[in-house]
């Protein structure tokens, strides 16, 4: 063994439990790996580590800004809370440090989560460890930066449209975006509150069964908050016989990279090998989901950023009257993407509008979740690339916010759904790292990681070239 | 699709103060995504519940019982501004 940074989470664990590596000494190894980081992934890194022991075994954990960390900044990337530092933690955070996964740092993001590039941080844009002229994905871009590039070992992120598995996606890593529910949402700094969830970005998928299985709760402080019902168990399959993958006819192939499709499809055939069978599903209204999710998420995101005013915390601007302080506050503190989906939100929940827009949305989300229960009747995943593209150049989408948007486009309607969703590494294209998705019905995550595991075993992926 | 005026409106909705420059872009970028958004229109919905929340979780109540609340140094800790124990904003009418 080189470095401790070579093994992967689950691995570093059990040697630290075996008594075999040193936490503190694990813990120096990535807390150093961090502090030198390039790629602006982190706001904060820790000194000491603030949990050992436990399963997790004091394997350090590196979680997106808008996590509430007590005393420790938590400014969800944003300008109107620079230098915020909560009086709480978040109960995943604080789950995680009591099953022995101390806090690594804070990491970079879309402000306030709204974004699939990382470009909308008031802390500067995030590099990939693939190519450094490109964007990790968004928004939870700087926790898939730092697990791509080996200076974390794990990672929290939240995902409201796609924002954990987009940026797994394009940094080669696996991310896993939980039933919503599973995961009690306390101490997140709210995007979208029936759509946010927290997952975990992970080297593989063993990791992310590991990390997800301490994380899911039942939690008084969030009343959306269920758990999982049974018990979430660690992946072994190596086989996928008798399972029936679901291929969207629906969904249009338009604007994918050729690839990324290749890619998706030989991903296909290699799982016929391992014994599935590919069926194709139906998923008519699913081609509806950016529409429907760019008036939900924004009209929430309206709602809930109502309460930065500069009155209780945060950036507060100069203002003659009480509502000049207000809009002036909002001005200097919001970024242009921020400003751009509470002005959408806002319309689209005002009177005369709130019907043809909000309304009509709620029920397209209606149909996509009757759509995805129709078709897990017949078959037991649905399977698409993670995101169109590869990762895209710094500034190339800058000035076209609705492809930047488009970018979400399969992976909005599992979201709207409520339902878990994995994107693993498929290989490349043309160097660069596409995703295969899969996804099941609520409360599946044990299954798809099972699924996932196998595929991830038989795809052989090396993400080594991206670490540091 | 939307107009300056129905952007200034929104604005004033949204507390939000926009430059001049701020608000011909917003309209331009809203237009062209409430644009695409609109396809939604062409779907027939008539009878279809909206969906406000996918979890099924209805009445989910925990018992009553007290807790010490933040102490008053605590939640003023991060405040911009604060006067005789309350946080102070400039008069409503200056």
């Amino acid at each position: 063994m080189n470095s401790p940074r070579d093994l992967t989470a689950a691995q570093a664990a059990a040697k630290v439990r075996a008594g075999e590596l040193g936490a503190d000494e694990l813990f120096a190894a990535y807390r150093d790996a961090a502090a030198a980081d390039e790629l602006n992934a982190y706001l904060y890194v820790a000194d000491e580590p603030n949990a050992s022991g436990g399963e997790l075994g004091g394997v350090p954990l590196a979680v997106k800004d808008l996590f509430c960390t007590e005393g420790v900044i938590s400014q969800s990337g944003s300008k109107i809370l620079e230098g915020y530092k909560p009086p709480y933690t978040a109960t995943v955070v604080q789950r995680l440090q009591e099953a022995g996964a101390p806090l690594l740092g804070k990491t970079n993001q879309d402000e306030f989560a709204m974004g699939s590039s990382n470009e909308n941080s008031a802390f500067g844009p995030v590099q990939n460890p693939w190519d450094r002229e490109r964007v990790p994905g968004g928004s939870s871009g700087g926790s898939a930066a730092a697990v791509a590039a080996g200076t974390a070992p794990w990672a929290l992120g939240t995902d409201t449209g796609g924002s954990i598995r987009q940026p797994a996606a394009m940094c080669g890593i696996v991310g896993l975006k939980p039933t919503y529910g599973a995961v009690s949402r306390f101490g997140m700094i709210a995007f979208a509150s029936s759509l946010d969830q927290a997952g975990p970005l992970t080297r593989d998928v063993t990791d992310a069964a590991l990390l997800f299985k301490h994380m899911t709760s039942k939690d008084p402080c969030d009343a959306t908050s269920i758990g999982s019902p049974g018990a979430v168990t660690l992946p072994s399959a190596t086989r996928l016989d008798g399972i029936r993958l679901g291929r969207p006819d629906d969904l249009s192939t338009e604007g994918v990279e050729p690839g990324v499709m290749e890619a998706y499809e030989r991903t296909l055939k290699l799982a016929e090998e391992l014994g599935a069978t590919i069926e194709t599903c139906h998923l008519p209204h699913a081609d509806h989901g950016i529409s429907a999710y760019y008036v939900i998420a924004p009209a929430e995101a309206s709602s809930n950023l109502a309460r930065f005013d500069g009155v209780r915390y945060g950036l507060r601007a100069n203002g003659s009257d009480l509502l000049s302080m207000y809009t002036q506050t909002r001005h200097d503190g919001f970024g242009p993407e921020v400003k751009r989906r509470i002005m959408l939100g806002t319309y689209a929940l005002s009177s005369g509008y709130y019907d043809a827009f909000y309304g009509r949305a709620q029920r397209v989300r209606t149909k996509i979740a009757d759509d995805f229960r129709n078709a897990f009747e017949s078959v037991d995943f649905v399977v698409t690339p993670t995101a169109p593209t590869t990762a895209f150049k710094i500034g190339e989408l800058a000035d076209d916010p609705l492809a930047m948007y488009l970018n979400d486009y399969f992976t909005v309607p599992m979201s709207l759904a409520g339902i878990p969703a994995i994107s693993i590494p498929n290989g490349l294209s043309d160097g660069r790292p596409t995703g295969f998705q899969l996804a099941g019905p609520a409360f599946s995550e044990s299954r798809i990681l099972d699924a996932a595991h196998a595929l991830e075993q038989a795809l052989g992926f090396d993400g080594s070239k991206a670490r540091s | 699709m939307i107009d300056r005026e129905q952007v200034l409106h929104v604005a004033r909705l949204a507390r939000l103060e926009l430059t001049e420059d701020e608000v011909g872009r917003m309209t331009t970028e809203m237009s062209k995504i409430l644009g695409h958004i609109e396809k939604i229109g062409e779907l027939d919905l008539e009878g279809v519940p909206p969906t406000s929340h996918v979890v099924e979780v209805t009445g989910a109540l925990r018992p009553d019982e007290p807790r010490p609340s933040l102490p008053r140094e605590v939640a003023f800790a991060n405040a911009p501004d604060i006067a005789d124990d309350g946080f102070r904003v400039p008069s409503p009418q200056a």
